[in-house]
């Protein structure tokens, strides 16, 4: 076997204009597909990383999935409120360790404001179940502190100190704003990579002064109709305007439970609660449901990815192919120094082989080469954590899958010049 | 080392009565047809003996290169007992006929003789790759024996073997497929026409070395050439038509 790879080597140096090419077009479709599996197995551990240590995410009665949208990833409107009420029986339940109140419904300058109490920065968790951390500053210990996410410090050149105004419901182009009640930076969150990046984060207490003032004031009672909080908002439902916070209740709250065997009796306990309609979901469930979905379109890429590969390969096939002709000649050359059929069969085995293990080597260093230039960037901007370093085992069996599939494509070529070379002897056709 | 003998049988077709081990090629009622009724070959007896150059005619159509194929092992035999070297090799299974002529024939074809993409030391070397017989019998060692053989055939090893053989001359090509033929001294030497390229200078010179060479290896050389003007050189000269009895016809399909 040896000297057929030393020839088959020595053949392919010999092409190696067209022999680049090849290796370089399966380079290419390699280090698309290294780049898209290493992004998706990213983004399905950035996904996955979103929430962690909560048990429990309750909200008013919805899907699991939409309630696991609007709670954590910050993506659509609740339906309905919690109220207050069914809150603090929860909070006070004596399996519970922690609960974390989420209002949402405000907004600043295109990301949304988050109220909730200052257990947000202590029992809320990320990833392996790391801790909110601050880069600058500390959590809000007033009314008029606000908290702020690494990206919206980071896009709006915020620090500590600044003082910023939120606007009433969504979107940079809020109609109404609460002008008159500035919030001062009191600190800076480190970044997490996931949509905590992007929140605004104040006291429930806070919330509840602004609207309560909203309320108080002129302008809330022009035209309900218009007005953009859709019953989202905890100063929004009712003219009550009472000292309490947020009476009209919350839009979600985080469950911390004292015991994991408790979290399942919970669930089912806040699901069939008599009180109001509740939906409590497992975050992990929920985000796996949520993947099956959103998996779909990277399973698409994926695929894509494969198909690339497949041409790659077809063009190695199309090289060789076009190349048996004109050598004829050369396998005629080789069975008359005592090559078997079966060792042209081979030679044209391994040549396809080396050229797709070539192809794969320089795409997969390639492809993690550039993975490696651009991680610190889809870890900032995307929030995108690579969880590869370096080649890994997939990277290993992706080379070999590449490198078994070139090898059944070579079966054609092979078995054309087995033919070819049974068929020809020794004559030399040229 | 045995030299080239000169024969007093010249124009007998074969060595009826030479015990096996004196003969290079032996045939016996050889048959072979590529399509059933149309047979190529029909060779009632045909030999040769060890180290005897032998100068076979004929034109194209005869069935020269069938035989040639069917001698060195390429083609399986039809019928009939094909003894080379002592071996029959219609016994032999296509992979052992395949490393009996890696271990025991060398093959100059009419031209394109060398890989492109090999070194003209590795086209040497090429027997030596795919036989460990050769390679044994390339003393002291293949290299040395390859850049000796390369030498005496004119060609200045130290010239050549960096070069492409592509830039090679077409003479040269030729000279270093002898050597290649003769690496690791093979008893049968079989050349095609490996004249028929080279103008009438580069010819006679190239047939000398060609015939001295396998005379210094002591080699069997069946000559085939349908120019029956280099016929004088050689032990015996035969006409195609002499052996084969098959109505000539094109050779193949």
């Amino acid at each position: 076997m040896t000297p057929l790879v030393a020839l088959a080597a020595q053949s392919l140096w010999n092409r190696r204009g067209s022999a680049a090419l090849t290796v370089f077009a399966i380079a290419v479709s390699v280090t698309l597909l290294v780049g898209v599996e290493t992004m998706r197995s990213g983004a399905r551990e950035s996904f996955a990383r979103t929430i962690s240590g909560t048990d429990l995410i309750v909200g008013a009665r919805s899907g699991p999935i939409n309630l696991l949208l609007y709670s954590v990833f910050r993506v659509g409107d609740a339906t309905a409120n919690v109220s207050w009420q069914s809150y603090e029986l929860v909070s006070r339940h004596p399996d519970v360790a922690w609960t974390i109140p989420i209002s949402l419904g405000d907004s600043h300058r295109g990301y949304r404001v988050m109220g909730t109490s200052g257990d947000y920065f202590l029992h809320y968790r990320y990833g392996n179940r790391q801790m909110l951390a601050f880069s600058a500053g500390q959590p809000f210990s007033d009314i008029s502190d606000a908290v702020i996410g690494a990206e919206v410090a980071r896009e709006l050149g915020y620090s500590t100190g600044d003082e910023i105004t939120l606007a009433h419901g969504i979107g940079a182009g809020s109609f109404s704003g609460h002008d008159e009640h500035p919030f001062r930076i009191a600190g800076i969150l480190a970044p997490t990579g996931t949509p905590v990046d992007r929140a605004v984060h104040v006291s429930l207490d806070a919330l509840a002064e602004i609207h309560e003032d909203w309320q108080g004031g002129a302008r809330s009672q022009v035209d309900p109709s218009r007005h953009p909080h859709d019953g989202n908002d905890p100063g929004d439902s009712g003219g009550d305007t009472a000292a309490r916070p947020l009476r009209a209740g919350i839009t979600a709250f985080l469950v911390g439970m004292r015991a994991q065997n408790a979290v399942l009796q919970m669930q089912r306990a806040l699901n069939e609660f008599r009180g109001e309609p509740l939906t409590a979901v497992i975050p992990g469930v929920a985000l796996q449901q949520l993947w099956q979905i959103v998996g779909v379109a990277d399973r698409a890429l994926l695929i894509i990815a494969s198909f690339v590969v497949l041409a790659g390969l077809i063009g190695m096939l199309t090289s060789i192919l076009a190349s048996l002709r004109e050598r004829r000649r050369e396998m005629a050359i080789l069975r008359s120094v005592g090559a078997r059929p079966l060792q042209v069969f081979a030679l044209m085995l391994l040549e396809a082989g080396l050229l797709a293990l070539a192809g794969v080597i320089v795409g997969v260093v390639a492809a993690h080469a550039i993975l490696a230039g651009a991680a610190p960037v889809l870890a900032s901007r995307y929030g995108l954590f690579m969880a590869t370093a370096g080649p890994g085992v997939y990277d290993l069996l992706l080379a070999g899958a590449v490198v078994g599939a070139a090898l059944v494509a070579g079966l054609v070529p092979a078995w054309l010049a087995y033919r070819n070379s049974l068929a020809d002897g020794l004559t030399i056709r040229t | 080392m045995t030299m080239c003998r000169l024969s007093s049988d010249q124009f007998r077709p074969g060595f009826r009565d030479a015990p096996m081990a004196e003969l290079a090629i032996d045939i016996e009622g050889l048959a072979f047809a590529w399509s059933e009724g149309r047979p190529v070959l029909d060779v009632p007896h045909f030999a040769v003996r060890r180290g005897e150059s032998v100068f076979l005619r004929g034109p194209s159509g005869s069935g020269k290169s069938t035989l040639l194929g069917i001698v060195s092992g390429v083609l399986a035999p039809g019928r009939g007992r094909i003894g080379v070297l002592g071996s029959d090799l219609g016994t032999l299974s296509g992979a052992e006929r395949d490393a009996f002529r890696a271990a025991h024939v060398g093959l100059v074809f009419q031209m394109f003789n060398l890989l492109p993409y090999l070194s003209v030391l590795d086209n040497v070397l090429l027997p030596a790759r795919f036989s460990s017989a050769r390679r044994e019998r390339a003393r002291p060692d293949p290299v040395s024996e390859a850049r000796r053989l390369l030498a005496e055939l004119g060609i200045a090893a130290t010239a050549i073997t960096g070069r492409p053989v592509t830039e090679l001359s077409i003479g040269q090509q030729q000279r270093v497929a002898v050597a290649r033929a003769l690496l690791g001294r093979p008893e049968l030497v079989i050349a095609d026409e490996p004249t028929s390229a080279l103008d009438s200078d580069t010819r006679d010179a190239f047939l000398r070395l060609l015939m001295s060479e396998c005379a210094a290896a002591g080699a069997a050389l069946l000559f085939v050439s349908h120019d029956t003007a280099l016929g004088a050189l050689f032990n015996r000269r035969l006409s195609i038509t002499e052996i084969n009895r098959a109505e000539p016809h094109r050779e193949r399909p």
